[in-house]
């Protein structure tokens, strides 16, 4: 499982929990997040998504 | 500086400004048409940064350089495009469909886009220390910022909007509690109801922010160790420091200079087209369709929409409901305001540990909310029952 961040707002994703709230369940990772995903918080698109190491 | 991954010389598309709204637009029209020439003009040295980020950089430890994610050179390549740090643009001439540099270098234009950004607004302060108040617009300025707060313990921050507050947090994490000067008798007047207000102050001041409410800054002058500033109420505060956050305005000089429309800002519609056919306006220097909005999820918007109509299929922009996000982690606090002139009435339910406001229309339907502490758990269940600003 890995951890991604957004560049605009920080907003972190990890895999391991998903965003439930927004559509991806516990476990969805980055990559087979669909590609019209956008952040809740300030509408990113998923590629805007980039990995950080925690 | 120049960096040019291939020799483009046909006019293609510019855009004017390599901030959120110039570089998240250049990606967006990358995805639809990776062929056509792009260039990105830049007065600073174009790296891509997020704004929202310079109000919680201390929080995340983050430095000017490293907020930088990406230089210029590598989103000239990854954008496939010709990014130009350092330039200033004297003129748009829209006849000649041409940008004029300062030092005489002209750049033809298919289709020219305005993503200038704000300034930030300053107010005539008097004293022999007002040129030495901060405010921190855009990287350079937060460079500024940070190397001045070495030794800093008080800060006087002007303004308790948006900005001011997320500043005034941010301060907190290196320990140093700042006063928060307003006109208006509480935070985030023109955002949140009283009563939310009232919440987000508590919070606040609970977390080391002092406020100081319904009076202006008369005065900076400069002491042997930093600054006195005197209030309209005659009181006088000593700070270390004095940091400006009163608010924006559009950068309109550029547009109204070619003879293009401006109020506010650029005025555009929902194509995104001022007007004149060619040039284009996005970001915190556009007014569209009546609405200056200078928040990240109206210009993601924004930048679809161009972007779409740039490369061939003419898209308008649609507004959702776009919840702002104010970072104060002292206070978690998201604002979905209602629109301009919307008819209905504030139903605010305060409770210890949070404060969740709904602005009613007169139908009983939600047409906007505030919710602050434990009740922005309820953002997204709220947000899907908004109608959006321009559908």
């Amino acid at each position: 499982m890995k951890t991604h961040q957004c560049t605009v707002f920080s907003v972190i994703y990890d895999e391991a929990g998903g965003m439930p709230s927004n559509g991806l369940a516990p476990g969805t990772r980055c990559v087979d997040v669909p590609a019209d995903w956008m952040c809740p918080d300030c509408g990113v698109s998923r590629a805007d998504f980039e990995m950080i190491e925690i | 500086m120049t960096t040019t991954p291939s020799a483009i010389k046909n006019a293609g598309v510019v855009i004017i400004g390599s901030g959120l709204a110039g570089y998240t637009l250049a990606r967006e029209f990358r995805k639809l048409d990776k062929e056509m020439p792009l260039t990105i003009l830049s007065r600073d040295h174009a790296g891509f940064y997020s704004k929202p980020m310079l109000s919680n950089a201390l929080a995340s430890n983050k430095t000017a350089a490293t907020l930088v994610m990406k230089p210029a050179e590598k989103m000239a390549a990854e954008l496939n495009a010709v990014v130009r740090s350092e330039v200033q643009v004297e003129r748009i001439d829209i006849e000649a469909k041409s940008i004029l540099l300062k030092g005489g270098e002209v750049i033809p234009y298919r289709d020219v886009v305005l993503a200038l950004g704000a300034d930030t607004l300053q107010i005539g302060l008097a004293g022999d220390g007002a040129n030495a108040v901060l405010s921190v617009n855009d990287l350079d300025d937060y460079a500024r910022f940070a190397q001045q707060l070495d030794g800093v313990k008080t800060v006087v921050i002007l303004g308790a909007g948006l900005i001011g507050c997320e500043f005034a947090n941010d301060l907190l994490h290196r320990g140093i509690h700042s006063t928060v000067i307003d006109l208006a008798d509480r935070p985030l007047s023109r955002l949140l109801p009283a009563e939310a207000s009232a919440f987000m102050r508590q919070k606040l001041e609970a977390a080391g922010v002092q406020f100081r409410f319904n009076v202006a800054v008369h005065r900076v002058n400069k002491t042997a160790t930093g600054f006195d500033v005197e209030l309209s109420d005659s009181s006088h505060i000593q700070a270390d420091m004095v940091l400006s956050a009163i608010g924006l305005r559009p950068r309109t000089e550029l547009a109204a200079a070619a003879g293009i429309a401006v109020n506010r800002g650029v005025i555009v519609n929902r194509h995104l087209v001022t007007s004149n056919a060619h040039v284009h306006a996005l970001g915190d220097c556009a007014e569209v369709a009546g609405h200056v909005l200078p928040y990240v999820m109206p210009l993601m918007q924004q930048a679809r929409a161009l972007a779409a109509t740039l490369a061939g299929t003419p898209t308008h922009v649609v507004y959702p409901a776009m919840p702002v996000m104010v970072k104060t982690p002292a206070c978690p606090t998201v604002v979905c305001s209602p629109a301009p002139h919307a008819v209905g009435a504030w139903q605010v339910t305060t409770t210890a540990d949070g404060c969740d406001a709904r602005f009613m229309g007169v139908d009983h339907s939600l047409l906007g909310f505030a919710l602050l502490g434990a009740a922005t758990a309820q953002k997204q269940a709220l947000a899907a029952q908004v109608a959006g600003w321009l559908i």
